[in-house]
């Protein structure tokens, strides 16, 4: 760590007004500050206190959170290509594991590369900082997209969402809009076929580097998600097995949303170290249970309440992207709300509306837009209640 | 003739597709620009359909504006707009009849035209004629320049074509290339007029 520091010290001043490598100031100031807490401090006179978690701190721990969840990906990933092929009982775990490594590395370094790229020219070209946003976005952008997405659909998405959701609202913490969401929104859009189209998408049939196996024929290649059969015509019910191997992960879906007990790990060290909202995590599953089922209750859907939460992009999205600090509402309050509408809203477009069969991505969207809304009514009604106060 | 083209006329002619563009700063006429830009087609003729009515009802109005009673002088540019508007559809139908199926209503619409209205009202009603004659195509070519950048943007990306002629290669479908659905939905066309705005913001910063 002293020899980084050391390190970083001495080329510091190649990238200030008049050095060198000016150009690429805040590509130094962004790791700099990415592997050290900075040392500004408050101005003096000043009784502000900087705290030393700061957003890069914070989006650690987003990362550390999501790492069983993209680990046990990986392992999916090639458990399920293993299955496609017909040799279950030959693979090893370590060997499905590397599969699925070397399937989801290239989309990692692709999303970090392009939205990076674009925040660094961003940030170059108005002499600002570098926002951190980007890292937890550029990690979860794989997580959400089927493993065969092709690479260079994926940049332009990333590219799309980083300039039009992002950038042009003012970068980081100024967005209306998740960008990781509205990339896979701005993929599931522009092309539908590769990202649920006839059910071929969710298992990798080349064998990459030796490791996994050739998937024969497109019979094979196809598996549909849960959700995906459940939206088929005449589905009565889900055998047992398939909600126990949704809690280990081992169905197809999207890299990183399959496993409950993954994701359920990542939760706690978000709800632990305090930087997701419990109330918003709680409310959406509340929302989507109670809405699960009545829709159950009154036989518009076969699909258990309990189901939906263990189903699909559910629990990832309650966990992850519903509790992005930045397009949540902030008022306590209002995170009741917001949470249990994202729940009602996924269900609801989940049994509803036949073109989509997972609702979640549309559901956090939706009430991205009303986070702002919640807020005001709320912070109006405090201000009523305390203007009454006032006036007595 | 030397005063037919002087310095004002051309900036009355010019302004409008640059500086004071109906779409791009007065953000007029959206509403048709969302709906008929899907393809390059239909964009151009929706283009040229609005400059002709516009140019002439300019003229019409123009001409009429010193016998127009002030109170009821809404009902009569409508009344030249709606006769201008048939003819112009009429036309299509007779010429273009699958353009004209695709414009839909659209064309009728170009009665609720804002640009039609406001330049009208702020300019046919105090000028003469031949400079609302120019007036009335600038203002129409304006809304027909950005009707057409964004069409092309979206039938290219779209549909791969443009025109109707395919112009993506069939060897990049080949490697894995694919159209963008969502360039094909109105939403996009709302996106890229975003898009159109904020670079000619950024060339025009100065004019602020």
């Amino acid at each position: 760590m002293k020899a980084l520091r050391n390190y970083l010290d001495k080329i510091k001043p190649n990238f200030e007004e008049g050095g060198k490598l000016h150009a690429f100031q805040s590509l130094f100031d962004g790791l700099e500050t990415f592997a050290f807490v900075p040392r500004t401090t408050g101005r003096v006179g000043s009784v502000n206190i900087h705290d030393a978690i700061d957003s890069k701190r914070i989006i650690s721990f987003v990362i550390i959170a999501l790492l069983p969840a993209l680990l046990f990906g990986m392992y999916n990933i090639g458990y399920q290509n293993a299955l496609a092929a017909g040799k279950l009982s030959e693979a090893t775990v370590l060997g499905m594991w590397w599969f699925g490594f070397l399937a989801v590395l290239p989309k990692i370094v692709v999303s970090y590369a392009v939205g990076l790229g674009i925040e660094f020219t961003v940030a170059q070209w108005k002499h600002e900082e570098i926002q951190e946003g980007f890292l937890a976005t550029g990690i979860l952008i794989p997580m959400i997209v089927p493993v065969t997405t092709p690479l260079w659909m994926l940049a332009v998405a990333v590219a799309f969402s980083v300039i039009l959701a992002k950038e042009i609202f003012g970068g980081t913490g100024m967005n209306i809009f998740n960008p990781a969401l509205v990339t896979r929104a701005c993929l599931f859009f522009s092309y539908p076929s590769a990202m649920t189209g006839d059910n071929t998408v969710w298992v990798a049939g080349k064998s990459l580097l030796g490791a996994g196996y050739d998937v024969v024929g497109t019979d094979a290649l196809s598996a549909a998600t849960p959700l995906g059969q459940a939206a088929e015509a005449g589905f009565a019910g889900f055998d047992p097995s398939v909600i126990t191997n949704a809690i280990y992960g081992l169905i197809p879906g999207s890299v990183g949303e399959t496993s409950i007990i993954a994701i359920a790990l990542g939760a706690l060290l978000l709800l632990w170290t305090g930087v997701a909202s419990w109330k918003i995590m709680l409310s959406v599953f509340v929302g989507g249970a109670a809405t699960g089922w009545l829709m159950q209750a009154t036989g518009l859907s076969a699909i258990q309440w309990y189901e939906h939460l263990v189903l699909g992009g559910f629990a990832f999205g309650a966990v992850f992207m519903a509790t992005d600090p930045v397009t949540a509402s902030r008022t306590e309050g209002g995170k009741y709300i917001y949470g249990l509408l994202i729940g009602f809203m996924a269900v609801l477009v989940r049994v509803l509306n036949p073109g989509f069969p997972e609702g979640m991505m549309l559901a956090i969207l939706f009430m991205n837009l009303f986070a702002p809304l919640i807020d005001y009514c709320f912070v109006q009604r405090n201000i009523n209640m305390r203007a009454k106060r006032a006036i007595k | 003739m030397s005063k037919l083209f002087s310095s004002e006329n051309k900036e009355v002619f010019l302004n409008p597709l640059n500086k004071n563009n109906p779409i791009a700063v007065q953000v007029l006429g959206i509403c048709s620009a969302l709906a008929v830009t899907s393809q390059l087609e239909p964009a151009i003729v929706m283009g040229l359909s609005v400059t002709v009515i516009t140019a002439f009802s300019n003229v019409i109005i123009s001409l009429l504006r010193n016998t127009i009673p002030n109170r009821i002088r809404i009902i009569v540019q409508l009344v030249v707009v709606a006769a201008l508007v048939t003819i112009v559809s009429q036309v299509l139908k007779a010429y273009s009849y699958d353009v004209s199926v695709q414009l839909s209503v659209y064309v009728g619409l170009i009665i609720t035209n804002c640009i039609l209205m406001g330049r009208l009202e702020a300019f046919a009603m105090q000028n003469g004629p031949w400079e609302s004659f120019l007036d009335g195509v600038g203002n129409g070519l304006g809304y027909a320049l950005i009707l057409v950048i964004v069409g092309f943007v979206r039938e290219l990306l779209g549909f791969g074509t443009l025109l109707g002629y395919s112009v993506v290669p069939q060897w990049l479908y080949d490697h894995g290339y694919q159209n963008n659905g969502m360039m094909t939905m109105p939403a996009m066309s709302l996106i890229i007029v975003g898009c159109v705005i904020w670079a000619h913001r950024s060339i025009n910063k100065e004019e602020k």
